[in-house]
Formats: structure tokens, C-alpha cells, sequence
């Protein structure tokens, strides 16, 4: 039953037979600009190169801005825009009602990293299979300009003064709690999104995407970490990143020898770092909070797939749960026998 | 007294230890031994919120009436803690009996009590176990003790202790041989003075032996439940690590060999709730089991949930507030918290078990009433439901078969459209029950995914800021509430005796008022009784307060919580109504009950 919707406007379609309107949401009411809206953009554009089915991808977000984002994208699938900073936990249970869907989770800077640590790191922690998106522009905006706890030390915002405290780190709090997929991105470099997007997508496990996103109402001074011209002036992408779909030949003369690395995913996918200048190494976590660390002292925006292990087993693998989803379990499988009753009356002395 | 000048199967034995010192296994093995007796039999545990070291009683009543309620003297004292020695015999009732260590230090200030000397050291130096084990199984001495005094025979604490230690025979002989070793010095040594004894008789027949939370758990299992998400809090702990128990023995699925079920614990409540919601949301069947405290963190979730119209089961095992409180003493404090929680207006429905089996019951109902109405369900147990040991009847396997409610997969909502002009939102009320139809998390159907939300929705699930919009779906969720009345479990009342007086109570109350009752009745006084077993109260809880002349409510906490809601719901009766609230972090006796109730004015 995944018969597309008719729309007689289709030209081109993907291997599912959807077009891309198939996977579009409703027009955005976020301000004219908005990074999360170029980011909604290029989930919609991921999706369709990767052939999802709509009503096979599950969308979850707590609250704030990006939270409000699903809206604009998959407008067929199911989502559930629940409380702020406590999305994981929902999506935890929505995802075991049917472990077979695609989990895309947005959140925020706010979302994440101030209400909701607690839970992000939990659900890290757990390996639970989804892309979890932090739109992070440093700023609430729907509550018109507080600092968040990712905002740089020394920022200045028009109602708050200059913020005293220096900031959290979401790569680096997400590699610490021993996350498989920690990637960074700026919401200015679509390409870069969508292939760290697409990479994000095939994990069997928690990815960690944390894409800078510039608020362009409440948040966008030229020396901020979180604005379009600080993104696009130190912008240090890590590599060039192709990713690679299961079953297609490599074409390793698109790939100079030597100069790329290529990630082998859980799905047979391939995720293809081009070298830029220094030999970094994404399965390497020490050397990726290195890394981290680094960037911060020469106030560069590294982007990248920063760390990656497609093998550790995901939340899912680790329980006894059947390959259908378990919200098809029909009753009887449910409810015990009488017989199971007289047994457990039995034991009960 | 009966002709032979015994107390049979009448009485209250209270065992006072320091915890963490294995005294457990003692008790529960004499509590098991009595009940395969075919004693009606019951235990309150009175225990410090503490791992080891402090003062703990354990008390064990007989009753050859089923009476089931804690009594507020006791008859025996088994005195293991020297600390508590004087305290102690303060308690004991006129003429009871005092068993102690022989090497205690304890001067006697009272005349009538009948004291009996054991020497555990040497029975237990004796014993071949272990130095370490000493400790616990000096514990056993009190049991041998008992039997040879009561009249128990040795046998059935052999069952007991094989019972307890599942058949494995080494803790098995080493705790048996203690007690035999002190029923024979018994027998040789002591000298029956008192009164009391433990006769066989028929009083458990169809009956088991267990506590709430463990009822609640296989309740829940038996009624499906397939997510739990939970996070520990005493005194809720046991009832999840009950599910962990006994799901893996009957919710595995033969053909496959995997789990038909989830359980996650989860970093605090906040996303235990959050866990359960998602789950629910998911078309699982889902709960999640706290305590005050934790119910205080899931607040704002459940105001999701009943929002966003997620089925949700939230097991809430009362102990003392405000904020900590006193986690292991008990209370039906949450009543007005479970029925308020969260922003906003909002309903609630909560069931509130009135017995163990009732406990077993509520567990799988709960679902059923949950998906029916698609909206979270509290279900109200209490700490002297959930952690202590009762006899209770046998568990009756439900009695309907599961109510999923109105959910659509791929061909239901194929039918669907054809019926209803090719059109299906989510929150449309087709049927005029105020109850919506659901689809769920990977129905392929092409209009089957909806997008769920806390912030203001119309029909269709979409945001707006349009009023019309917003009050059409709160006034048509109040409807649901309306009509969903008719899936709770109604009161029950007894109005056998055709009384003026009229009793109201819930809970882990009720017990007490059964007893007190029939102490009331021996005096000429008559009181009907009606037992709250779910909110929001419906049609045959006016008729009560309409019938009768004067009410009394029950409560186990300080404000007099179910009688504030009753007064709430039905001012036109509050002024005849006496509210008897009662918070000391114990179960209610029915002694208290009578007292109060013959202290009313119009009463005589």
C-alpha cells in the first residue's frame, strides 16, 4: 500500500515513483531567510534521492523555531511535535511501535542543549536509530532573543547585553556520550547538508547533525559564530562528502587516489570523504574531539562528517523485538492463555 | 476467647527487626505457613526509607474473618531490635506476649505481659552456616519458636522456605534446621502461658497470596501491554521490576521467539512518561508506573497526552507528600494531583483499585479504557496495596476480550473513505461520541499520516490561531468525557442495611470501613457503603449522595481529597456531608473509623 498520491503535475520521478512534491510540507511561516527553511529544503531533496516512502519516515520535534520545521517538510508522514526538550523520549516510544521507520528528529540550541541535555544525551547514549537535527542559531528566536547555551561568550543581543558565559558544544557533548554519527554543518552549504543528510539517514543508529543555522531576525551580526557572513567567511569543511547508495558502483575515478576515505555504512551504503588538507580520520573519536578542540582555539566552524561507527549495534538490535513492526501484534499474541492465568495464580503464595 | 480459653486464628503477631537484616524471609515464611493453613492472613510492613540499620516492623494478622485491615494494638511482639525494646511493649495489647532474645538487657515494666526468652545466639552459634549468614538466620529462630507457641506445623515451613528459595536446597536446610533446632528447644524448654493459636480452617480456599504492584504488573500483562517506560521510585519500583519478571515467561511469541513487548528505563520521569506517550501514540499498548513525586515530573507531558489524545496508562503507587515525603509510608495523597495534573482545563481519568484482585483487574482494564477513549488513564494504587503481602482471591482472567478502539490500518481507512465522502481527519468527530478514529505510525495509506501536536489544532490536526476552531475540539473532547463514562468501572454500593448514614471511601480504605462496619452494625448502628473505583464520578454516585441523610467521607491524607472533589462535582449535597480525613503514613484501621464515626453529633 505505498501507492503515491496522483499529481498530475509529475514529470520526473524517483525509484519509490514519487516526485519531489511528494515529499514537500507546507509553506513555511518561519521568517523570510530562516536557515531552518534552506534545511527543511534539503531533508525534502535527501529523501527523494534516497527513495524513502513518506509514510515510511516518522518526523518528531520538540519546541522553538525548528521545532516547528516538520511542518514544512513530508507532509505525509506521521509526526508528533511534542514538548520542549523532551522530544527523544517520545520518539524513544513512537519508534518501538514501529522500529521500521525512518526517525527524523529537529530540534534546536535551545531544544537541545539547555531543556533538553538531559534527554539528548540519553537518547545518544542509546543508539536509538534516528537523524536527530539540531538547527542551532544560538538565540530563542519564538520567544523573541535569549541567549541560548550555545551562544558564544561575548555575544551581544539587543535585550540581553553581553552573554558571560561560554557555550556547549552539541558535536562534542554527542561524542562524549558515545554517539555514532556526529556530523556539523552550516545551513548555508545546501550540498554539504544533504550529503551528510543522505550519510545520516542510512546509520543503523543515532546521527548527531548539528548545522548551524543563522537567525536572521533575532541573531545575525557579523562577528557571531551563528551568523550567514562568520559561516561563510571561516567555514573549515573537514572533507568533500559523497554519499553513496547501497548496490552502485563506486566510480573511484571521481575520487582521487589517495586523497579520499571512504565509510562503509550499516546498509552497505558508502559515505566518501574527500581530503581537503589534513588526514583526518571520522572513525577516530579521540581525534575527532581533538579536532573539536582545535577549531575552537583558532574560532573556525569545521564542517564535516566529523566522527562515525556504523557498527555498534543500534537501540533496536540490542532487544528481542520481532521484524514486524510490534503495532502490528495482533491481540492474541497479546494476552496470555486462561491457562497462563492458573499457572500464575499457582505461583502467587 | 473460645471454650478452651484459646484465641483462634484472631490476632496480631508484630515482628520488630532492624532492616537489611534479612528478617523478610523469617516473616513471609510464617505469613506463608499460617495461609497454607487456610488462615486469612495479611502483612503490613512498616519500613524506614533506609538500605540497612534502622527499626522495622513487619506485622502479621490473623483473621479468621478476612478481615484485612491493620489493627492499632498487637498481640505478640517479637522483639529482634534492642533499641525499640520499651517502645515496644507500649504496644502490646492487656495481657499479650513478648518474645525477646535471652541476652537482650529489658526490665519488664509491665505486669500482665507473658514473656518468653529465646536464646538465639546459641541456637544460631549451633547451626551449621557460615559466620556471614549468621545474622539472617538467626531470624529463624523466632519462626521455630512460633510454631511450637501457635501450633505450626514445622512441614509447612518447609514448603514456605522451598517456596522462597525456589527449591534450592542449601539456603533451604540451612534456614530449616534453625528452625527446628528452636521448635525442639521449645518444646523442651518453655511453657505455654498465653492464649493464642493457629488452627487449620478453610479461609483461603481460591485464594492466592500477593501484593498490588505484582497484581498490577500481571494485570497488565494479561491485558497486553506492550511498552513500559519507567524510572525506579519506591514505592512503585517493584511493580516494573515485576513486569520484567513475568513478561519474558508469558509474552514471548512461540512462533518467533521474540518479545511482543518493550521495557525501557528511562533517565527520570519526565522521560519515562515522554517514553510511554510516544509508545502510545504508536498504537502500543503503554504505561509507565511512578510515584508522587514522579507523577509531579510527568505532569506536563500527560497534559500532551490528554491534548494530543494519546492513549497512555500511568500506574501512580501513592506514598506520603508533599515533595519527598515519606516514601515508605503510605497515603491517597495524589487524588487532586492525578485529577488536576497539568495546565490548562483538562479531564482525567483515574481508577482507583479497592483490592489486590481488584489491582489485577484495573492492570488490564486500564488499556482498554485508555485506547477506547484515546487519552491517558491514572490509575491510583497506594503503598499499602502495592508493597504489602495479602491474601486476596484468585485472579480472574478478563472477562472481555481487549477493546483496541477506533484505530484505521490501510484497508480500515480504505472503508472508511468510502463511507464518509473520501474524507478522514483526525480529530473529527464522525460518530458523536467526541471519540476521533486514529490511524497509526506506519500505515502506508497515502492520507494516513497526521501531524500531532500540543499547540492548538483544528479537525484536521492543524495548527491554527483560529478561536472557533480551538473550541470546537475542546468542547468535543468534554463530550468524550461524557460519553466515555460509561467504560469505567462504576461504584459499588452497599445498601444492604437501608441506612440513613452513608460511607464513602476508595481505595486501600476500604478494608478498614468493611471492618469498622461490622463493629458499627454490633452496636446498632446501620451504614451503607459505597466504593469510589473510578473518576469522573458518574450517575450512581448522585444517586448515593442523593439518598442518603448524612454522608461520610473517607480519606487517607490530610484535606479530605475525594470528599473535595465529591463537594466539587455535587455542591447541592455538601452540606450533609462529613468529611473523616486521616494522614499518619498507615493504613487506616477500622478502630479510627468506628471512633469517628460514633463521635458524629447525629450518630447514636
Amino acid at each position: 500500500m505505498t501507492t503515491p498520491l496522483p499529481n498530475p503535475a509529475i514529470q520526473t520521478v524517483n525509484k519509490a515513483g514519487l516526485s519531489k512534491g511528494d515529499y514537500k510540507g507546507l509553506p513555511s511561516t518561519l521568517c523570510q531567510g530562516c536557515g531552518h527553511n534552506g534545511v527543511a529544503a534539503q531533508i525534502v531533496a535527501a529523501c527523494y534521492e534516497m527513495n524513502l516512502v513518506p509514510e515510511k519516515v516518522v518526523k518528531f520535534s520538540g519546541i522553538g523555531c525548528s521545532s516547528k520545521s516538520p511542518t514544512y517538510f513530508l507532509g505525509r508522514s506521521f509526526s508528533f511535535n511534542g514538548l520542549h526538550g523532551r522530544m527523544p523520549s517520545l520518539a524513544l516510544g513512537g519508534m518501538f511501535a514501529d522500529h521500521t521507520l525512518k526517525a527524523i528528529g529537529v530540534s534546536g540550541d535551545g531544544d537541545t542543549a539547555s531543556i533538553g541535555l538531559g534527554q539528548f544525551k540519553h537518547m545518544v547514549r542509546r543508539n536509538l536509530p534516528m537523524v536527530y537535527i539540531v538547527e542551532n542559531n544560538g538565540v530563542y528566536g519564538l520567544t523573541k532573543g535569549q541567549f541560548s547555551a550555545t551562544a558564544e561568550r561575548g555575544l551581544q543581543l539587543k535585550k540581553q547585553g553581553t552573554n558571560p558565559y561560554l557555550p556547549v558544544d552539541i558535536a562534542m557533548e554527542a561524542l562524549i556520550s558515545n554517539a555514532t554519527f556526529v556530523a556539523r554543518s552550516f545551513a548555508g552549504d545546501p550540498r554539504q547538508v544533504k550529503e551528510l543528510l543522505k550519510a545520516a539517514i542510512a546509520h543503523n543508529g543515532i546521527a548527531v547533525l548539528d548545522i548551524i543555522s543563522p537567525c536572521v531576525t533575532f541573531h545575525n551580526h557579523e562577528n557571531s559564530f551563528h551568523s550567514y557572513s562568520f559561516g561563510k567567511e571561516h567555514e573549515e569543511p573537514l572533507h568533500e562528502i559523497s554519499y553513496v547508495p547501497p548496490k552502485e558502483d563506486i566510480t573511484v575515478e571521481d575520487f582521487e587516489e589517495g586523497t579520499t576515505r571512504e565509510v562503509v555504512m550499516h546498509d552497505g551504503s558508502q559515505v566518501v570523504l574527500k581530503k581537503l588538507e589534513k588526514e583526518y580520520d571520522p572513525r577516530d573519536r579521540w581525534q575527532a574531539l581533538h579536532m573539536l578542540e582545535d577549531a575552537h582555539s583558532h574560532d573556525w566552524l569545521v564542517t564535516g562528517l566529523i566522527y562515525v561507527d556504523p557498527e555498534v549495534p543500534s537501540m533496536f538490535d540490542i532487544y528481542n523485538i520481532p521484524e514486524t513492526p510490534l503495532n502490528r501484534t495482533p491481540n492474541e499474541k497479546l494476552r496470555p492463555s486462561r491457562e497462563a492465568l492458573d499457572e500464575v495464580n499457582r505461583l502467587m503464595f | 476467647m473460645s471454650k478452651q480459653g484459646l484465641v483462634v486464628n484472631d490476632f496480631c503477631i508484630t515482628f520488630s527487626t532492624v532492616n537489611g537484616s534479612g528478617s523478610a524471609t523469617a516473616n513471609t515464611t510464617l505469613m506463608r505457613a499460617l495461609f497454607k493453613m487456610g488462615i486469612p492472613v495479611s502483612s503490613k510492613n512498616i519500613f524506614p526509607s533506609n538500605i540497612q540499620g534502622l527499626p522495622t516492623w513487619y506485622t502479621l494478622r490473623l483473621s479468621k474473618d478476612g478481615y484485612m485491615g491493620r489493627v492499632e494494638q498487637d498481640d505478640i511482639i517479637v522483639a529482634m531490635n534492642p533499641a525499640t525494646l520499651h517502645k515496644e511493649v507500649q504496644y502490646l495489647a492487656p495481657g499479650g506476649v513478648f518474645l525477646l532474645p535471652d541476652d537482650f538487657n529489658f526490665e519488664n515494666p509491665r505486669e500482665d505481659l507473658i514473656i518468653y526468652r529465646m536464646p538465639v545466639k546459641k541456637l544460631v552459634k549451633d547451626a551449621e552456616v557460615p559466620p556471614s549468614l549468621r545474622d539472617y538466620i538467626s531470624n529463624m529462630v523466632y519462626v521455630g519458636v512460633l510454631c511450637f507457641l501457635l501450633g505450626i506445623d514445622l512441614d509447612l515451613i518447609h514448603q514456605a522456605l522451598d517456596f522462597q528459595f525456589k527449591g534450592r536446597q542449601k539456603p533451604i536446610d540451612q534456614n530449616y534446621q534453625v528452625v527446628e533446632a528452636a521448635y525442639l528447644w521449645s518444646k523442651q524448654n518453655l511453657v505455654k502461658k498465653d492464649p493464642y493459636a493457629a488452627e487449620k480452617m478453610h479461609g483461603t480456599d481460591d485464594c492466592i497470596m500477593t501484593d498490588g504492584n505484582t497484581a498490577g504488573a500481571l494485570g497488565s500483562i494479561f491485558g497486553g501491554v506492550q511498552f513500559t517506560g519507567w524510572y525506579p521510585i519506591t514505592p512503585a519500583t517493584s511493580l516494573a521490576e515485576s513486569l520484567i519478571e513475568y513478561l519474558p515467561k508469558y509474552r514471548v511469541d512461540p512462533e518467533t521467539g521474540k518479545d511482543t513487548y518493550a521495557v525501557v528505563q528511562s533517565e527520570d520521569e519526565l522521560a519515562a512518561i515522554g517514553m510511554a506517550i510516544g509508545a502510545g501514540w504508536g498504537g502500543l499498548r503503554s504505561m509507565t508506573s511512578t510515584s508522587g513525586p514522579g507523577l509531579s515530573l510527568m505532569s506536563e507531558y500527560i497534559g500532551l497526552a490528554y491534548y494530543a489524545e494519546v492513549p497512555v496508562v500511568i500506574w501512580d503507587v501513592q506514598r506520603v507528600g508533599p515533595s519527598t515525603g515519606m516514601p515508605t509510608r503510605t497515603a491517597q495523597g495524589d487524588l487532586t494531583q492525578a485529577n488536576f495534573i497539568s495546565h490548562g482545563d483538562k479531564n482525567m481519568i483515574i481508577l482507583i483499585p479497592g483490592s489486590i484482585q481488584e489491582c489485577f483487574e484495573f492492570g488490564w482494564r486500564a488499556f482498554d479504557i485508555a485506547e477506547r477513549l484515546q487519552t491517558p488513564v491514572i490509575v491510583l494504587s497506594d503503598l499499602d496495596f502495592g508493597m504489602n503481602m495479602w491474601t486476596s482471591k484468585k485472579f480472574e482472567y478478563p472477562d472481555q476480550p481487549m477493546d483496541r478502539g477506533k484505530v484505521l490500518w490501510e484497508g480500515d481507512m480504505e472503508e472508511f473513505l468510502a463511507k464518509h465522502g473520501g474524507e478522514w481527519g483526525r480529530y473529527r468527530d464522525v460518530d458523536g461520541d467526541g471519540i476521533p478514529w486514529r490511524t497509526l505510525p506506519g500505515n502506508t495509506h497515502p492520507k494516513s499520516g497526521y501531524f500531532a501536536r500540543g499547540t492548538s489544532h483544528n479537525e484536521d490536526t492543524g495548527y491554527t490561531e483560529d478561536p472557533e476552531k480551538w473550541e470546537i475540539i475542546f468542547n468535543r473532547i468534554a463530550n468524550k468525557f461524557e460519553t466515555g463514562k460509561q467504560y469505567l468501572p462504576k461504584a459499588i454500593a452497599d445498601e444492604s442495611q437501608k441506612a440513613a448514614l452513608g460511607i464513602i471511601a476508595s481505595g486501600s480504605a476500604d478494608p478498614a470501613v468493611q471492618e469498622a462496619r461490622d463493629l458499627l452494625i454490633k452496636q446498632g448502628i446501620k451504614t451503607d457503603y459505597l466504593r469510589i473505583r473510578s473518576l469522573p464520578f458518574d450517575t450512581e454516585v448522585e444517586d448515593f449522595l442523593k439518598k442518603h441523610e448524612q454522608l461520610v467521607v473517607l480519606d487517607i491524607n490530610r484535606d479530605g481529597q475525594l470528599n473535595q472533589l465529591l463537594t466539587m462535582t455535587y455542591p447541592a449535597y455538601a452540606a450533609k456531608t462529613t468529611s473523616l480525613a486521616h494522614l499518619d503514613g498507615l493504613p487506616l484501621n477500622a478502630k479510627w473509623v468506628e471512633t469517628q464515626i460514633l463521635s458524629l453529633k447525629e450518630v447514636k
